[in-house]
């Protein structure tokens, strides 16, 4: 549903169940960042016609938080999903809420969700009650329903009964459903979205078209380290139509149509001065090491190292990189901000539309108040979109011109110029295995690039040691939150580290990690995987090109397996086949869920074997997608997803677990096919055939 | 300089004032206020903003307005026949073959062009069909399974 049906919608003689406030004077219910509004209120209103609305402040980024959420609420208040109308993102009508980011929507606002709606589940059955004259216990409710069981024709519907009054709440904290009776959780329900999305009709931040609309194209330095000092429109000036706004080091071309105010700004002479880094994709990695030895603290260490490596039957060192990579949402930063009577509304393409209300209100040192933002359909975000220096842009534009909005979509050269990468990383492990073949007697790890979070797995190891920096600006450029940071580096990493002692040692990879996994969840997940995937593990390289990798986010668990084809000649990987099994404890919704995570494995075969941004000072080389490869149809694998099953344990969230694992299992796969460790990320056939060079001759 | 071309959009006839050399993707969204059709590399790269031209799939993005003087352009907004959804939609629907979206209009048109062409076509030519059609949030299994429904719902197309 578009929001200003919604709106019309639940404005026209609209009512919340305790008061009469039409939906469009916000807020109804005063919420406080940084606190889940504890009235139900806030999340639900019921409108005359008995619809449902729903208003929440995560955001719809394509990972099917629209439907979930729904399906809860719909669980608990016996509705279709297609009758609960989800708002969500907008900082005025919606209650505050985390960024949609981390995997955290199930576990944040899942559970404040269904307990709103289970509250107001027991409202309506108490107000149905004294409408029929029936105890609650002879009630039942169904489609926005209640009847008196005995005598069905004894009937009201949400909507009269929500009708034309104003209660208080006074009920306590209710509990949702026991799951035995879910009838929805655990059944694939159409996607909301889907609609919106096969017609055209889903509006994102750049498709607003606002009347008088200006598009504002930004002057950018060529590369990162340089400021602008001066700058020459005089030719841009000249175009009919291009208005020039500065502000500081901002200097925008605005004119009413977008390709005209590029046009235009291709005509603006800039002058940079700064001092750009002194490094390139090729040194990136000493350059880490170099920069972060002095800062380097044991973050974790138990045992005594030494006496370990005594131990050791069989010890391998290992280091392991990856790339700068970008986020690259196929929709780039877009945003649209309007001054108006002392307010900024920003639509935007966002993922945490209360964070983008923060930065917008210190950039402009305006109060947050004064600031709304309103979260379109968003593009793909993957972390991505947490921060909104496109918004700031646009408002500090919009600031000097009021009551025009301001649109600021960056094209794709400056999307990869501007994101916050997943961060380089250089790990160094050194390792033993006893002579058993049964435990590590150590593992001494240390990272430059990242932090140590998720580098253990529950595998015994008697002695162990992780070291990560403290160093501040390690970066040289600038670095953000890519889908399940760290972990996949630290993944990455002990998954590739293990595999090669197995081997060293002689010992199938699946028998290795049967040994050392210490609990039982992991175990039962590791079996799931190796049975579905029918596979008899045998020590490695066997030439079969099966890898396997295990990898965890929070309490998300996950085993991948891998199937690929080398080609000697030209370094190639073709991933043939890609399996996970994944444990994230209760799956709300299986088909969304699955979804999630045939994108990660997809999404990760490019990160592993083709997404790398090339650098040289502070010049980011790739501009496009011809040279900075997101994976196409062709590089797309036969791919299995099975879920534990563990339908009492929590809900986890999907959107981060199963984008742990994915590229060492392919590391590990290539090893099998070919004795060759690739040991960085991504591994593109350069780096595959430096990998096979090094195999030693038999 | 604007010159005035007259093309068909979603079999109506259309007279638009703006330069020849202005490319589609910016006379359908910002003109006409289609903005189904999307941008996402500006460089004939991603697909997102495939339309169709005299039925063949193009990337408005690279193709100017002049290139279809006198010619058919549809959109995903021209899909749908009074209000019912055509079949390659319905499969998109139907296989949740999306997450963000931002690519489907693209993938819808870019199939749909295919499969008029060739509506039995193997699961290896449908791939061959879709390579120039990026998707970052990975929905391509579910989008190859959709090309090969509708294909079959099909069987050729209106
Ligand atoms: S925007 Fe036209 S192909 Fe990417
Ligand atoms: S669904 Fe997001 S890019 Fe394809």
């Amino acid at each position: 549903m578009r929001r200003r049906d919604f709106l019309e919608g639940v404005t026209a003689g609209a009512l919340t169940f305790f008061f009469t406030t039409p939906v469009g004077s916000a807020p109804i219910v005063p919420t406080r960042p940084g606190a889940y509004a504890e009235d139900l209120n806030a999340y639900l209103k019921i409108s005359a016609d008995g619809r449902v609305g729903c208003f929440v402040g995560k955001v719809e980024l394509g990972q099917g938080a629209m439907t979930v959420l729904a399906m809860l609420v719909a669980e608990e208040l016996e509705l279709d999903p297609a009758q609960v109308d989800m708002l969500m993102g907008d900082t005025d009508l919606c209650p505050w809420d985390m960024p949609t980011g981390g995997s955290l929507t199930m576990w944040h606002t899942a559970p404040v969700l269904r307990g709103a709606a289970a509250e107001a589940r027991a409202v309506l059955l108490r107000m149905a009650s004294k409408a029929l004259g029936a105890p609650v216990a002879d009630l039942a409710l169904k489609d926005g329903a209640i009847w008196v069981k005995a005598a069905p024709a004894r009937r009201t519907t949400f909507g009269e009964l929500v009708k034309g009054r104003k209660m208080e709440r006074h009920l306590g904290k209710i509990k949702p459903k026991p799951l035995s009776d879910c009838t929805l959780i655990g059944r694939r329900v159409p996607r909301k979205d889907a609609l919106a999305k096969t017609t055209g009709a889903a509006k994102y931040a750049g498709d607003l078209r606002l009347p008088g609309t200006l598009h504002a194209c930004i002057l950018r330095p060529p590369a990162h380290g340089l400021n602008l000092v001066a700058a020459d429109t005089a030719a841009a000036e000249r175009m009919p139509g291009v208005r020039i706004v500065r502000d500081g080091t901002l200097l925008a071309v605005l004119h009413p149509q977008p390709d005209t105010a590029r046009k235009a700004l291709a005509l603006v002479k800039g002058t940079f001065e700064g001092t750009e880094p002194d490094v390139d994709d090729g040194r990136i990695y000493q350059y880490l090491v170099d920069k972060a030895a002095p800062g380097q603290r044991v973050m974790i260490s138990r045992g005594d190292l030494a006496a370990g490596e005594k131990r050791a039957a069989t010890v391998v060192e290992g280091e392991y990189r990856n790339a700068y990579e970008s986020h690259a949402t196929l929709e780039p930063h877009t945003s649209v901000a309007k001054w108006e009577e002392g307010r900024m509304t920003v639509w935007a393409s966002t993922q945490s539309p209360f964070v983008f209300r923060e930065a917008v209100a210190e950039a402009l040192k305006l109060g947050q108040d004064k600031v709304h933002i309103i979260a379109q359909f968003v593009g793909g975000g993957f972390g991505g979109k947490l921060v909104g220096p496109g918004a700031i842009e646009a408002a500090r534009i919009a600031r000097r011109v009021p009551g025009v909005p301001i649109q600021v979509a960056w094209n794709r050269e400056e999307d990869l110029f501007l994101d916050g990468y997943r961060p380089a990383a250089v790990v160094k492990i050194r390792s033993g295995l006893d002579a058993g073949r049964g435990a590590i007697t150590f593992w001494d790890s240390t990272v430059a690039g990242v932090s140590q979070g998720e580098a253990e797995l529950p595998y015994d190891m008697q002695t162990n040691r992780y070291q990560a920096p403290a160093v501040p600006n390690l970066h040289p450029l600038k670095v953000g939150a890519w889908r399940a940071p760290n972990a996949h580096t630290n993944a990455f990493a002990r998954e590739s580290q293990l595999d090669a002692l197995a081997a060293k040692a002689g010992l199938d990879p699946v028998t290795l990690r049967r040994r050392l996994i210490t609990d039982a969840r992991l175990l039962r997940l590791l079996d799931l995987a190796v049975e579905t995937f029918d596979w008899e593990p045998a020590p490695g390289p066997t030439g079969r090109g099966i890898g396997l990798a295990c990898g965890a986010w929070r309490q998300g668990l996950v085993v991948a397996i891998a199937q690929v084809a080398v080609d000697k000649t030209t370094g190639k990987v073709r991933t043939e086949r890609f399996l996970e099994a994944v444990d994230v404890g209760l799956v709300v919704n299986p088909d969304g869920a699955r979804q999630q995570v045939e994108g990660a494995i997809t999404m990760c075969i490019g990160q592993a074997l083709s997404e790398e941004i090339r650098f040289k000072g502070g010049r980011i080389l790739d501009k496009n997608f011809d040279t900075y490869l997101l994976p196409r149809f062709s590089a797309i694998p036969r791919i299995q997803v099975v879920f534990a099953d563990n339908a009492t344990s929590v809900t986890q969230g999907i959107g981060e677990p199963p984008v742990v694992p994915v590229a060492a299992a392919l590391a590990n796969a290539v090893f099998d096919a070919t004795g060759a460790r690739v040991t960085h990320v991504p591994f593109t056939p350069e780096r595959v055939l430096e990998a096979l060079k090094r195999v030693p001759a038999k | 300089m604007d010159a005035t071309v007259s093309f068909v959009l979603n079999g109506k006839p259309v007279t638009v004032k703006s330069p020849h050399d202005r490319m589609l993707v910016w006379v359908l969204r910002d003109e006409l206020g289609l903005t189904g059709t999307k941008v996402g590399c500006e460089a004939g790269l991603c697909g997102a903003c495939t339309v169709l031209v005299d039925f063949e799939a193009v990337p408005s993005c690279s193709t100017t307005l002049g290139d279809v003087a006198g010619k058919a352009v549809l959109t995903i907004e021209g899909l749908a026949l009074d209000g019912k959804l055509d079949p390659v939609q319905k499969a998109f629907q139907d296989h949740h073959a999306f997450q963000c979206g931002y690519c489907t209009s693209g993938m819808i048109m870019a199939a749909w062009a295919f499969l008029k062409k060739k509506p039995k076509a193997t699961r290896t030519e449908i791939v061959e069909a879709m390579e120039g059609n990026l998707c970052r949030c990975g929905a391509h299994v579910r989008i190859l399974d959709a090309v090969e429904s509708a294909g079959k719902a099909m069987g050729g197309v209106r």
